[in-house]
């Protein structure tokens, strides 16, 4: 058998359905063979949206989303979107084709080292030798990229190897000697962590995007109202509590709940489950109290203790910890904290302010929420929108927000948005800024070509919204510099591409479109028109 | 050679490594540190026993934190198998140095000396020089090089260091 078509099968053992991908020299054995398969291949317009889309893909389908490119400008294109799937813990297999194996080394036409540049931002990455290593290497890549801490996984394949002929077997099982990774948390520390909850007054858990990498909201919310504990999140962990629960307390960090910084000041315990506590969020981590007690939970024994102290480190799963949780823990007397708390949550002021000129993002969200459907997924992009989204969409029920937490990069809810739809039937909204937009416009075909459902929100300031905000912080009103942006009509454009939408100015006309937006099963854009200098908080 | 005599007294921290033998582990180790910002002072690796593991002796001037992340982080490493620190009161250190010093007639019979105290073996000779293989622990190397730096140095190299455990313990036990 070639292969190429042993790729393709490897592929199809490990259920891969879609495949987002842009093709090249170095891949043309790999897509004749594709183009025999049942996988899909979803033409993206840019390699780097290739990589968002499988994330978008991972996360909605919650399993490994894969990309593919060509060699040189396709893999090294891919590199923004493998750092940014691995920042948030995103399962990812990334095939990438290599210039034929005798001329490696030798800067030939479209050759990059991707296996060396990909090296810090890859949970592992692979550059296949021999084709008989193919089976394993594969077997083992969708291993490693879904289990323990989820990440990105590469593979890059010289293309002779594609072209060469071997017997086909897939390996039954795999034994990496050095990756074990640690499900079940350890009962000791699990009872330790129970006694010190029993003897605190003022719990106060913080949770991370770990919750929902692990499938866990459901063992987390159980714990959560048997404990009648309060919960803060960082953005990653949005959605990990229905925000209506009485313990949601908001989020923390620099975008945070003005009153965060006042509620874990003064917690005497705080648990944090599956949150990297970075510096954004590590500022809050300063106010904490001095003798306040830490359990940290993680799946990744390198986050616990990495930026704060824990007093007990619980490393494993956090679903199977949870469980062994939700069997112990009982009603923990907290009514006067959570009343102390809801007053210091409650100092959060909205500006509502309607203007006749433009819509204000806070108001549209909020409507749009009351519209949009219980199991919605939304994708933000990142600046202002992002930030307006994730405190004025409600997170409740089975939504969820797929967004660039760790590495913040710009263009990635578009193309997020249509790995997201190709995983689920359920409603995809995308939310971005006029910049962010056209970081991936292409996608915008992308969009078109397979007619996705997808109803987009572009929040247009004519501005690169919050750097334009850092700038006045910085340096005073009217010092900006290198964020204007003449921008294209929108409107037009889109339906350059095939897509219908309108552009509003107001959230008088918003709301008349909103609805009829998300009832329909065409791609729809709506462009808003903000005021330049709308704030983000 | 200030530098000889300062490293006496830096805490050195010594970590053994054992990672499947593929390619590119050592740069996805070295790489590691780098991004990390921790500063290898030396790495020696090579096959064990058994040739599809090679063991890396990696040391480090860091305090406890550091040594704690920096295991942490290679475990992350899938090649990598296990890390354990080897302390100095249970596990025995070598490295190997080649050191070619200057030498006249007149300075020839007292290096000669110098070097059968330290048990260096000179394996090669030339008009006015002399190049010395030693191995032993970090102090006695610092010693013998302090004593012959007045000679004139040419030339060093040292190989990193190399470590095992004291009595019968394996790494993977
Ligand atoms: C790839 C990338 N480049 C630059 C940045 C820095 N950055 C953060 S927010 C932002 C402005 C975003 O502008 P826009 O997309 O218009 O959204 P807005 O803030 O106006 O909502 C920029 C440039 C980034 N996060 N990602």
């Amino acid at each position: 058998m070639k292969t190429s078509d042993i790729i393709i099968k490897c592929l199809e053992k490990e259920n891969v359905k879609f495949i987002f991908g842009y093709p090249g020299g170095a891949v043309l054995p790999l897509y004749e063979s594709l183009r025999h398969s049942n996988i899909d291949h979803i033409l993206v317009r840019h390699e780097q949206s290739a990589a968002h889309c499988a994330s978008g893909y991972a996360r909605a389908s919650k399993e490994v989303g894969v990309c593919l490119a060509t060699s040189g400008p396709g893999a090294t294109n891919l590199i923004t979107g493998i750092a940014t799937a691995y920042m948030d813990s995103i399962p990812l297999v990334v095939i990438t084709g290599q210039v034929n194996s005798n001329l490696i080394g030798k800067d030939v036409f479209q050759e990059a080292d991707i296996v060396g540049s990909t090296e810090p931002f890859t949970k592992h990455n692979y550059l296949v030798k021999k084709a008989e290593d193919i089976p394993k290497i594969i077997k083992e890549a969708f291993y490693i990229a879904k289990t323990g801490r989820p990440g990105p996984v590469l593979i890059d394949i010289p293309v002779d190897i594609q072209r060469q002929k071997m017997k086909f077997n897939y390996p039954s099982n795999i034994n990496i000697l050095g990756y074990k990774p640690t499900y079940k948390g350890h009962l000791g520390q699990i009872k330790r962590a129970l006694n010190k909850l029993k003897g605190s007054k003022r719990p106060l858990i913080c949770v991370g995007g770990g919750i929902i990498c692990a499938n866990a909201v459901d063992e987390f919310r159980e714990f959560v109202n048997k404990g009648q504990i309060p919960v803060i999140h960082t953005l990653m962990g949005i959605g990990a509590l229905n925000e209506d629960s009485t313990y949601h307390l908001g989020m923390i960090g620099i975008h945070g709940n003005k009153g965060s910084k006042n509620i874990v000041s003064q917690a005497d315990l705080i648990m944090i489950i599956g949150a990297r506590i970075a510096d954004r969020a590590h500022n809050l981590i300063q106010s904490l109290n001095n003798d306040i007690d830490i359990i940290h939970i993680d799946i990744d024994p390198a986050e616990v203790g990495k930026n704060i102290k824990s007093h007990v480190p619980i490393v494993g799963d956090a679903k199977t910890i949870l469980q062994e949780f939700n069997k112990k823990i009982t009603n923990l007397d907290t009514k006067d904290w959570i009343n102390q708390l809801q007053i210091i949550k409650s100092t959060e002021k909205e500006n509502n302010i309607l203007d006749e000129k433009y819509v204000n993002p806070k108001v549209a969200l909020n409507y749009l929420s009351d519209k949009a459907h219980n199991d919605c997924i939304v994708t933000a992009d990142v600046g202002q929108n992002q930030i307006w989204t994730i405190k004025n969409f409600k997170f409740m029920g089975k939504r969820s927000i797929f967004t660039s937490g760790g590495l913040g990069t710009m263009g990635y809810s578009l193309p997020a948005s249509i790995g997201a739809q190709f995983a689920s039937t359920n409603k995809v909204i995308c939310v971005t800024g006029d910049g962010g937009l056209q970081m991936s416009l292409g996608e915008l075909g992308t969009i078109g070509q397979n007619d996705l459902p997808i109803l987009i929100i572009l929040f247009n300031n004519n501005r690169l919204g919050m750097v334009r905000e850092l700038q006045y912080n910085a340096y005073g009103k009217g010092n900006y510099y290198g964020v204007d942006l003449k921008n294209p009509d929108f409107i037009l454009l889109s339906k350059a591409y095939g897509i219908d939408g309108i552009r509003v100015n107001n959230n008088k006309e918003f709301e008349k479109v909103v609805e009829n937006a998300l009832k329909s099963d065409k791609p729809y854009l709506i462009e808003c028109m903000v005021n330049p200098d709308f704030a983000t908080l | 050679m200030q530098h000889f005599k300062e490293e006496i007294k830096i805490n050195r921290r010594v970590l053994s490594v054992l990672v499947e033998n593929q390619s590119g582990v050592l740069s996805k180790i070295a790489g590691l540190f780098s991004r990390r910002g921790y500063n290898i002072d030396s790495l020696s690796v090579g096959e064990t026993e058994n040739p599809k593991i090679s063991r890396m002796t990696i040391t480090i001037a860091d305090d406890d934190y550091i040594i704690e992340q920096i295991t942490k982080q290679l475990y992350k490493l899938i090649p990598v198998i296990k890390v354990i620190e080897l302390k100095p009161d249970n596990a025995v250190y070598r490295e190997l140095v080649l050191v070619k010093i200057k030498t006249t007639l007149e300075t020839r019979a007292s290096l000669i000396e110098t070097t059968n105290i330290f048990r260096g073996k000179i394996i090669d000779v030339s008009k006015d020089t002399m190049t010395v293989e030693l191995t032993g622990d970090s102090n006695k190397i610092s010693a013998y090089i302090e004593m012959i730096t007045p000679y004139g140095i040419v030339e060093f190299v040292r190989s990193g260091f190399a470590g095992l455990q004291r009595g019968n313990i394996k790494i993977t036990d």
